[in-house]
């Protein structure tokens, strides 16, 4: 039972006497919450700071008088109150401590010798610390089958459970997923789902870290270690960009759990099963240990003096083939550590001098809108009585957490959430209303809602109409929809609520980070445009920065597909499967002369490429990562990476010395500082800065000016950041580091002309392309637990429009977009507006994808019944 | 049958006394008359007639219901009345007959209530098992609507309510307050915690909702047409009134008796003929619960206490919903114990650790002991997990010849609700009583004969 206590609501302090010392708690405060604040701990089972006290264990029993005798109350359900006299130790609470640890352990099988939570049970621990120490119980236990599965990853012991509710209330009320409950009654109650239908909550794996018992247990991490082996570190999940703490798990050099921490801004202590058993792919025997060069049809394995020599003459020959700088392109970087992100964004920006770089594959937003718009954090969105203008893709399937956060926001908290969405989301249930909009025509809905003018839903126009400080969740609701139109909704709520502000709904894991090292055309590390910093870098770095803004993934991968990208660099990236113009990054891959990719396991893209060079994975390298508020945490190295995978830093820097530069930094370090320096939006944001105590969850960027100034006032420990200069190596052309004096501004969103939307085609469906937590992704792919989840894609449809093609639920249809087209079962769903058609990304052979033209601002299909 | 004033059973015997017409036309008053003149006072009223008469609870806590009423969070709407009617303690069936003989009385007293609290949704909730009732009612609130007694604008008034029938699961701990409003949600019935869920304050959907027993709001017909004076006349000063008692067991004539309360005495109630004619030919009385399976027991020591909540609390006991069962000389005390303890380890919700777990050690160990497999610790040890559920002295009766004076109620508890106590009056009352017959079966001496009789 380590979750910290609740953060008290500051309302009147009073004095509670708790074991004769009296304490400040605030009032209505759970005294065990308040007891544990000041140092006494009172044992529980059922309670959970992040969930409804229940009082059911009655573990946490302690005798309070307020004024009528002590008697025994639960401490979780009571409230602290003016001179409150509590006793957690007195002889009666003990009798009760004894009485009710005998009750929980007489059906309880004692079967520690081979149960997962053995060593790190609670009921272990407390039992213990607290219980009688022998039983006087000789009757026959209960019996039940055992272990059960109640859903693919988790298994169920009801022989150990001592039905203490927080499985079942996690899925109720925090994750929304009713599927298990109490079943039977008396000494025959049992935790069970209903029959014949699953747990199959994406939040599933987090009932098995809350359970006090080793009753849920995960199927990745059954008899795979004992807790006394394990070691663990605290790092920032990369499953998406939500930015879940938790901590990596290992023994013997393998990754075998995380487990969420409760990180107040953030997650709460929840993870989504994507995340938490994300682990698997890591230790999979499929990962890259180690270079490999095209030789013919094949890659074969290669040692890396050769595959970096190979990788540094392709960039020095496209360097000199009359393309100039511009004619090597950088695609990719959102896997990387903030660290990496910088090194390579120096590497392509100040030694390469090309502009031609993008992290993102063409599903996300241009890196202006992302970190020039006015910021907000997930606690200020969650706001209660807040009002959000969710405008993004699920957040049920693509940002788990930010999902659990904001439902709660709404469910509890009182916030009005609107969503401005092509299709209901798993949010919508919540969602104080749901306004579906057709692909293209985000901007004018949204401009319609702010403004009231339009006939739509009123609950919408009433929630935002009363609002003075609206908050946008602002991502890429659609592939097949383009940024631009998005980009124009933005600029529409801008536009009418100007003190508006967002948080990003980008998904890749550390998008952020990328965006902010410069990883983006037209920009440069730490939040500033080109233009504005060229001159900042140029003194700072030595010179050679591009000088006009270069292309984006869709730029590049077009210049390529006509043969003027000479050296095409794919940094974790997988165009193939990512960009929504299938077609496109298959001709992009095919035009570069020489496709180099860095990577940690063999993609549809780096299959294709000519020089692979093996990356270290999550939990292999440290340095920091960005969220999506723009929070830095720190990331930790737990195990080695496979054979001779590099981190990506490392890489890089070995590729700048043998295209004849030294970068100017050897270590993770060296680059944290040179960031905090020279990058604006990282100033003063040191490892030290980063590792002080109140920074445990992470310091949102840029800081405040006032925390900067403060931070300024002790330069002894700044000093400490700064890079020794490097004796080894005495190289003629070490990068120039000078610190500037005056730093570049931030980069401000600036409305682009508005995009035109053609009028849908009368005949045609428009395509809505979203992702699903599950899918075949090669991360997924590689977790045995997890690859069997993803469900075969299907086209959703109105059942108004299946009706209309004399069609039902599951009958074959064919999508139609040009000369190409995809055959799918089709479904019926209320949820998809009439004229929509929704396809999932990723989850079949023949992705809808393949119908989406990255020139095109929507994608129109016809849709047949397929013979 | 008696002298006394039948203030709810006077249509029992009536073969039409179920319709709105013999409700109107038989029985001690006239049918819907109170509710007219209900109508007529202010609501404020009302509730002082009620609270002046102190109509106390006929469920179990005998809580005057006037007084609760005014318990509701001023100003605070809507307001819900939940009609208690999931009547499941063992040896209880008087509000089953309430319901099946005479509804219309019910519904009026619903309607007085509703009034008096100013609310205009009613749920009357009834138990699962008793279709003969559900049918009487919903044919009752049929006519009733038909009449315009229940719905809106009621006998052309502004007052306005809807009464909603609900049948229970089979769930005996649903006749716990918070958790007929848990099952009456939707949800699985365990009761909820008080504080902080005290019904008055945050009751169904978490709103203030007054929760009464069936018999109780069957008095306000009466009480209403007749005023408190007529009221307070019969029964003693702090309990007036008539109430229902169940008599179960070793007597002659078992059944469901209208006595005046605080008056009569366990004596009178087993030997009158006008009530259960005597224990059971050429047998002795040996023990009586004198309130509901959950209850203390009794013995032939406290036969001449009046049947008087505060009396029967202090003699360690409680009177509860005035289900007596009679045990003679045949009755096996440990078996008798068994016979409760598994009631209340079956019907526990599972809710709270000490009372699922307990309440099923508590059964097994006297199963045990029943199957001629005692252990010597083993009343050591249900008397102390009997602490565990309720800690402290529990109340019981006194005990002269073994010069034990008595506990008085109320029990405390570990447990969320009543319930896990509950099953610990029997256990502690047998084994102060009755030790060796506890002693004799785990010895195996003495194995005394045991009856083939009701309670076997």
């Amino acid at each position: 039972m380590s979750e910290p206590p609740r953060k008290p609501v500051m309302t009147e302090a009073i004095a509670v006497t708790i074991n004769g010392k009296e304490i400040e708690a605030q009032k209505g405060e759970l005294l065990i919450d308040a007891a544990q604040r000041n140092g006494t701990y009172i044992p529980r089972f059922c309670y959970h700071p992040r969930m409804t006290p229940v009082g059911m264990c009655r573990m946490c029993l302690v005798e309070v008088d307020t004024g009528r005798g002590p008697a025994l109350q639960p401490s979780c359900m009571i409230e602290c109150a003016p001179n409150m006299v509590v006793d957690t130790e007195s002889d009666n609470v003990r009798k009760a401590q004894d009485g009710v640890l005998e009750f929980l352990l007489i059906n309880h099988p004692l079967d520690c010798p081979v149960c997962d939570k053995g060593g790190e049970c609670p009921l272990q621990d407390q039992t213990m610390a607290y219980g009688p120490g022998e039983s006087r119980w000789v009757e026959e236990k209960r019996h039940y089958t055992k272990p059960i599965a109640i859903s693919e990853t988790v298994y169920l012991d009801r022989e150990r459970c001592i039905l203490c509710d927080r499985c079942t209330r996690f899925a109720d009320e925090v994750a929304g997923d009713p599927l298990i409950h109490f079943m039977d009654r008396g000494a025959a109650t049992q935790v069970n789902t209903f029959p014949g239908e699953p747990f199959s909550s994406y939040f599933s794996g987090n009932v098995v870290q809350i359970c006090p018992v080793g009753a849920l247990t995960a199927k990745p991490y059954r008899f795979k270690a004992r807790p006394w082996d394990l070691e663990q570190v605290e790092s920032t999940c990369q499953g998406c960009s939500v930015g879940c703490r938790i901590t990596v798990e290992s023994s013997r050099d393998r990754l075998l759990r995380y487990n969420g921490v409760d990180s107040d801004p953030v997650n709460w202590g929840w993870l989504c099963d994507k995340g938490r058993f994300g682990f698997e792919a890591i230790n999979s025997e499929d990962r890259l240990s180690g270079p490999l060069v095209r030789s013919g049809d094949a890659l074969v394995p290669a040692h890396w003096n050769d595959a970096l020599g190979a990788a540094a003459a392709a960039i020095t020959s496209g360097l000199s083939t009359g393309g100039g700088a511009g004619a090597v392109a950088v695609l990719g970087g959102a896997r990387l550590t903030n660290e990496s992100a910088y090194a390579w964004a120096k590497l392509a920006k100040g030694v390469i001098g090309t502009d031609n770089v993008d992290a993102q594959l063409g599903d996300g937003l241009p890196a202006d809108v992302v970190l020039g718009l006015p910021t907000a954090t997930i606690d200020e969105v969650c706001t209660p009585g807040g009002v959000i203008l969710y405008l993004g893709p699920d957040p049920k399937e693509e940002l788990p957490v930010l999902f659990l956060r904001l439902k709660h926001a709404v469910e509890r908290d009182g916030a009005k959430l609107v969503e401005v969405v092509p299709a209901r989301t798993g949010l919508s249930r919540w969602a104080t209303a749901t306004v579906t909009y057709p692909p293209g025509e985000a901007a004018s809905v949204v401009a319609a809602l702010l403004d009231g003018s339009a006939d739509l839903d009123q609950a919408a126009v009433a929630a935002l109409a009363g609002a003075t400080n609206v908050t946008v969740v602002l991502g890429r609701p659609s592939l097949a929809e383009s940024a631009a139109s998005i980009v124009d909704a933005a600029a529409a709520i801008v536009a009418a609520r100007p003190e508006a502000r967002f948080l990003s709904g980008l998904r890749r894991s550390n998008v952020m980070g990328a965006l902010d090292a410069g990883l983006a055309p037209g920009m440069l590390p730490g939040r500033v445009r080109r233009a504005d910093a060229h001159d900042h870098y140029t003194s700072a770095w030595g010179g050679g920065l591009p000088e006009s803004d270069g292309l984006d993934a869709h730029g590049i991968l077009t210049a390529a597909a006509e043969g003027r990208i000479d050296t095409l660099i794919l940094v974790g990236a997988d165009p193939i499967s990512d960009f929504p113009d299938r077609a496109l990054a298959e001709r992009g891959i095919a035009g570069a002369r020489t496709v180099i990719a860095i990577d940690t396991f063999l993609t549809e893209s780096s299959r294709r490429a000519d020089i692979v060079l093996a990356a270290a994975a999550f939990g292999e390298v440290s340095g920091t990562t960005t969220n999506i508020e723009g929070r830095v945490s720190r990331l930790a190295q737990k195990v080695t990476a496979p054979g001779t995978a590099r981190a990506d830093w490392a890489i890089v820097i070995d590729l700048a010395a043998r295209l004849g530069r030294h970068l100017g930094v050897s270590n993770v370090e060296d680059i944290a500082a040179e960031m905090a320096r020279l990058a604006p939006s990282w100033a003063n944001v040191t490892a030290e800065f980063l590792a002080a105590s109140g920074h445990e969850d992470g310091v949102v960027l840029p800081l405040p000016v006032s925390e900067t100034v403060a931070h300024s006032e002790v330069p002894e420990a700044e000093a400490t950041a700064e890079p020794e200069p490097d004796a080894a190596e005495p190289d003629a052309d070490v990068v120039v580091v000078e610190a500037p004096r005056v730093l570049p501004p931030l980069v401000s969103f600036v409305a682009p002309t508005p995009t035109t939307i053609p009028s849908p085609d009368a005949y045609g469906f428009r395509l809505v392309v979203n992702r699903t937590m599950y899918d075949r992704g090669v991360l997924l792919s590689n977790s045995p637990s997890s690859s069997g989840l993803a469900d075969a894609a299907t086209a959703r449809m109105n059942p108004v429009d299946l009706e209309t093609l004399g069609l039902v639920t599951g009958a074959a249809v064919k999508l139609i977009a040009g000369d190409r087209s995809i055959v799918l079962p089709s479904r019926s769903d209320a949820g998809v507006p009439k004229g929509t058609v929704v396809v999932p990304h990723h989850r079949s052979e023949s992705g809808p994808t393949t119908l989406i033209s990255a020139d095109h601002q929507v994608c129109d299909v016809r849709i047949e019944v397929a013979s | 049958m008696t002298d006394t004033p039948m203030i709810v059973s006077s249509r029992w015997d009536e073969p039409t006394g179920h319709t709105l017409d013999g409700y109107r036309s038989t029985g001690s008053y006239t049918g819907y008359a109170a509710l007219e003149r209900a109508l007529s006072m202010s609501p404020a009223e009302l509730s002082a007639e009620v609270k002046g008469a102190t109509l106390l609870g006929r469920g179990g806590a005998g809580f005057p219901a006037g007084v609760k009423w005014g318990f509701c969070p001023p100003g605070v709407w809507p307001r819900y009345l939940v009609v208690n009617g999931d009547e499941s303690e063992p040896g209880t069936y008087k509000d089953r007959i309430l319901m099946e003989r005479d509804p219309h009385q019910l519904i009026e007293g619903c309607l007085i209530a509703a009034y008096a609290i100013g609310c205009a949704q009613v749920f009357l909730y009834v138990r699962g098992e008793m279709a003969h009732a559900q049918e009487r009612l919903a044919v009752a609130l049929n006519e009733a609507y038909a009449a315009n007694l229940v719905g809106k604008n009621i006998m052309g008034t502004d007052f306005s309510v809807d009464i909603v029938l609900h049948w229970g699961a089979g769930a005996y701990i649903v006749g716990e307050e918070t958790a007929l409003i848990e099952s009456l949600e939707g949800n699985r019935g365990m009761p909820r915690l008080k504080p902080p869920f005290f019904p008055a304050a945050k009751g169904l959907y978490m709103k203030p909702t007054i929760v009464n027993n069936v018999e109780t709001l069957a008095n306000l017909p009466w009480l209403v047409l007749n005023g408190i004076e007529a009221y307070t006349a019969i029964g003693s000063e702090a309990s007036p009134g008539t109430r229902l008692v169940s008599v179960s067991g070793h007597v002659n004539r078992p059944g469901v008796f209208e006595i005046p309360q605080g008056t009569t005495t366990y004596r009178e109630l087993f030997e009158d003929d006008r009530y259960c004619r005597g224990i059971r030919d050429g047998h002795e009385l040996k023990m009586f619960i004198p309130g509901g399976a959950s209850a203390p027991w009794f013995f032939p020591e406290q036969i001449d206490l009046p049947l008087e909540g505060k009396v029967v609390s202090g003699a360690g006991s409680m009177l509860g919903s005035g289900a007596i069962v009679v045990m003679d000389e045949t009755t096996d005390a440990v078996k008798a114990c068994l016979r409760i303890v598994r009631f209340f380890a079956r019907e526990s919700c599972g809710k709270c650790t000490p009372c699922r777990e307990g309440t099923s050690w508590e059964e097994k160990i006297l199963q045990r002991i029943m199957d001629g497999h005692g252990r010597p610790s083993d009343i050591d040890a249900l008397l102390d997990i009997a602490d565990n559920i309720s800690p402290g002295p529990y109340p019981v009766a006194s005990h002269p010849d073994a010069g034990l004076e008595a506990i008085p109620f109320p029990p405390r508890q570990t447990t969320i609700c009543p319930l896990g106590p509950s099953s610990v009056a029997p256990i502690t009352s047998a084994i102060r009583r009755f030790r060796h017959e506890f002693e004799a079966k785990i010895t195996k001496r003495d194995l005394i004969a045991v009856s083939a009789g009701a309670h076997s």
